[in-house]
């Protein structure tokens, strides 16, 4: 199982993709805001994507830190710092220097284990949350959040421009961070642990202690995507700390594929595509789509997306 | 004293009788993880179908709430033989990842059926009289449902006793699990015995539905809902060690309790903050090692 190594398809996809986001943005004028909470759950899943099919830490907690940003930049802002771009990166370092606590304490574990604890702490925050009225809102949220300019020019319209074009360009620039930390030195010992992290720890690697600034690296991205859904909405609901948020951005990855670091950049706009139209209709309908895309991914359609486009042009190209 | 008594005797009792429930529902997936190594997020799924077949068929078909229950059971653990021959099965020797996503979109998919068939609300569920009255205790009133909840748990429990330490089945189920390929070398049918003991467990589910509806109600998200409890019951207990998961669930269920009890603000944080706490410090189950 090659990761990332699947150039001819980097490369392509890559520019496709990002020439496609930007004719969006003009083709559907009136989807901007959809867009732009595409481009954010994209950024998550991309956070996501890096733990999993980079490090492979199997987890159901992620939204921990993606609810945690949404907050912190929420607090943020209505205790008076309002500037939009230091709020995400300080929403980004709060839960990336989170994750070095937790990461150290659970990486130790693996596989069911990671898993549970994963879920159990995110169960956990989310009580806290729920609880915590005087700081989250509870089950009202947090609303009535503004924001100052982006740059000191742009202002936040409810058109959904600055929105998208915000989240486009914080997406773009965690995706070249994330490119280079893959394609780096670090990033090969980050597969290599995933392989097989005994023999790394035998050739002298410091297996924990680098899964831990890998985990704390995604987590700090996770943060930033929550800080951008607060700044694009406006709102912090108790939603972004949910076990379904964890769920749907394992999903969106998996269904991108987990063997490329453009599979997030695939799977979660088909998912949200595909999870808006059949919400039109009817939310069980979805949830009997979302069942039968997982159980279809799992036995027929392995790599995901981006597997199926590897297969694809790997094929045209021996041919 | 008068004050401990009856807060001890209410926490003992709604304690134990929850955390029997959680034990049942969860054999099956201590099962499955031992035998088969297959990570089953859609566990819950024969709970809830369990449930909403003993409390839908009364009204159906006019009959009792015993038979009803009665044919639920068979009903599920046909159903169970059946998918674990077409869908389960398939998932042996696949990653962890794998098998959760596979699962998971089971369960979700089966969620969505269960809401097109019974709507998205809690089902309403009447006992019949005889399970559902109240007995005082130390000049305190305590329902009969729990002390019936546990009669249904010692009766489980010396079944399995007896299935599993005093019948030659027994014996050849605990041979799969310890060492499958030496099973296989001495002619055992590996196969079937999963496919049974995947049956059972299911089966156990839905009693455990039916009989647990009382603590955690019957609605379509169920099996989602309560996974995090019932997955992390299982990796406390370790694979496939069925005594360790009654500690466990018994531990979970007082645990609870006497959080709700005493600080009811802190809701399900006391359970899971010692769950993760066990699983940290015991990540190979909390009695490894322990026969």
């Amino acid at each position: 199982m090659k990761l990332e190594k699947t150039g001819f398809l980097s490369d392509r996809v890559g520019m496709i993709w990002w020439l496609a986001a930007l004719a969006a943005y003009f083709i559907f004028p009136d989807y901007r805001g959809f867009g732009a909470s595409v481009l954010v759950m994209t950024l998550f899943a991309l956070s996501f994507g890096l733990a999993l099919g980079f490090a492979g830490i199997i987890s159901l907690g992620h939204a921990m830190y993606f609810g945690v940003g949404a907050y912190v930049a929420g607090r943020l802002a209505l205790a008076g710092w309002q500037e939009p771009i230091s709020g995400v990166l300080i929403a980004g370092f709060v839960t990336g220097v989170l994750a070095i606590g937790i990461g150290f304490v659970i990486l130790r574990l693996n596989g069911l284990p990671l898993l549970m604890v994963t879920m159990a702490l995110s169960v956990i925050v989310f009580e806290a949350a729920n609880k915590a009225t005087g700081i989250t809102g509870g089950d009202d949220g947090l609303v009535g959040i503004s924001f100052k300019p982006v740059l000191g020019i742009f202002n936040w319209n409810l058109d959904g421009n600055l929105q998208y074009l915000y989240a486009l360009a914080w997406l773009a620039l965690v995706f070249f961070i994330a490119r280079r930390v893959v394609s780096s030195p670090y990033g090969l010992s980050m597969a290599g642990i995933r392989e097989n992290s005994l023999r790394m720890s035998l050739l002298g690697a410091p297996v924990l202690r680098r899964l831990v600034v890998m985990y704390s690296l995604c987590a700090a991205f996770a943060g930033i995507a929550g800080a951008l859904l607060t700044q694009i909405t406006a709102f912090v609901g108790l939603q972004v700390l949910s076990l379904e948020t964890s769920v749907d951005v394992l999903v969106m990855v998996v269904l991108g594929g987990t063997f490329s670091i453009y599979g997030a950049l695939l799977g979660a706009p088909v998912y949200l595509i595909v999870k808006y139209v059949t919400q039109q209709w009817n939310p069980f309908y979805w949830m009997l789509v979302i069942g039968v895309l997982l159980m279809g991914v799992t036995f027929f359609f392995k790599g995901g997306i981006s597997g199926w486009l590897t297969r694809i042009f790997q094929t045209g190209r021996t041919e | 004293m008068d004050q401990i008594t009856p807060a001890a005797t209410f926490i003992l009792l709604y304690g134990v009788s929850y955390g029997i429930v959680l034990f049942v529902i969860s054999i099956g997936l201590v099962l499955t993880l031992g035998l088969m190594r297959v990570v089953n997020l859609a566990h819950g799924v024969f709970a809830v179908l369990g449930g909403y077949l003993a409390f839908n068929l009364p009204s159906l078909l006019g009959i009792s709430f015993l038979a009803s229950a009665l044919i639920s059971l068979v009903l599920v653990l046909l159903v169970s033989f059946v998918l674990e021959r077409v869908f389960f099965r398939r998932l042996f020797g696949m990653t962890e990842l794998e098998q959760v996503l596979a699962t998971i979109g089971f369960c979700f998919a089966f969620i969505a059926l269960l809401t097109f068939a019974f709507g998205p609300n809690v089902l309403a569920t009447k006992y019949p009289e005889w399970m559902s009255g109240n007995f005082s205790l130390l000049g305190r009133q305590f329902p009969l449902y729990r002390v019936f909840v546990m009669a249904c748990g010692l009766v489980i429990l010396l079944a399995l006793w007896l299935l599993f330490d005093h019948t030659s089945f027994g014996a050849t189920l605990r041979a799969c699990v310890d060492n499958q390929s030496m099973a296989k070398a001495t002619g055992i049918n590996v196969n079937w015995y999963f496919s049974v003991a995947f049956a059972i467990g299911a089966g156990l589910a839905a009693i455990g539905g039916i009989v647990g509806a009382g603590m955690l109600p019957l609605e379509p998200l169920y099996p989602f809902k309560h996974l995090p409890l019932f997955l992390t019951i299982v990796a406390l207990s370790g694979f496939g060690n069925i005594k360790a998961s009654l500690v466990v669930s018994l531990v979970v269920g007082l645990v609870d309790t006497a959080g709700r009890y005493f600080v009811p603000e802190l809701g399900a944080f006391t359970v899971f903050t010692l769950l993760v706490i066990l699983v940290l410090w015991r990540p190979q189950g909390l009695l490894a090692g322990w026969k």
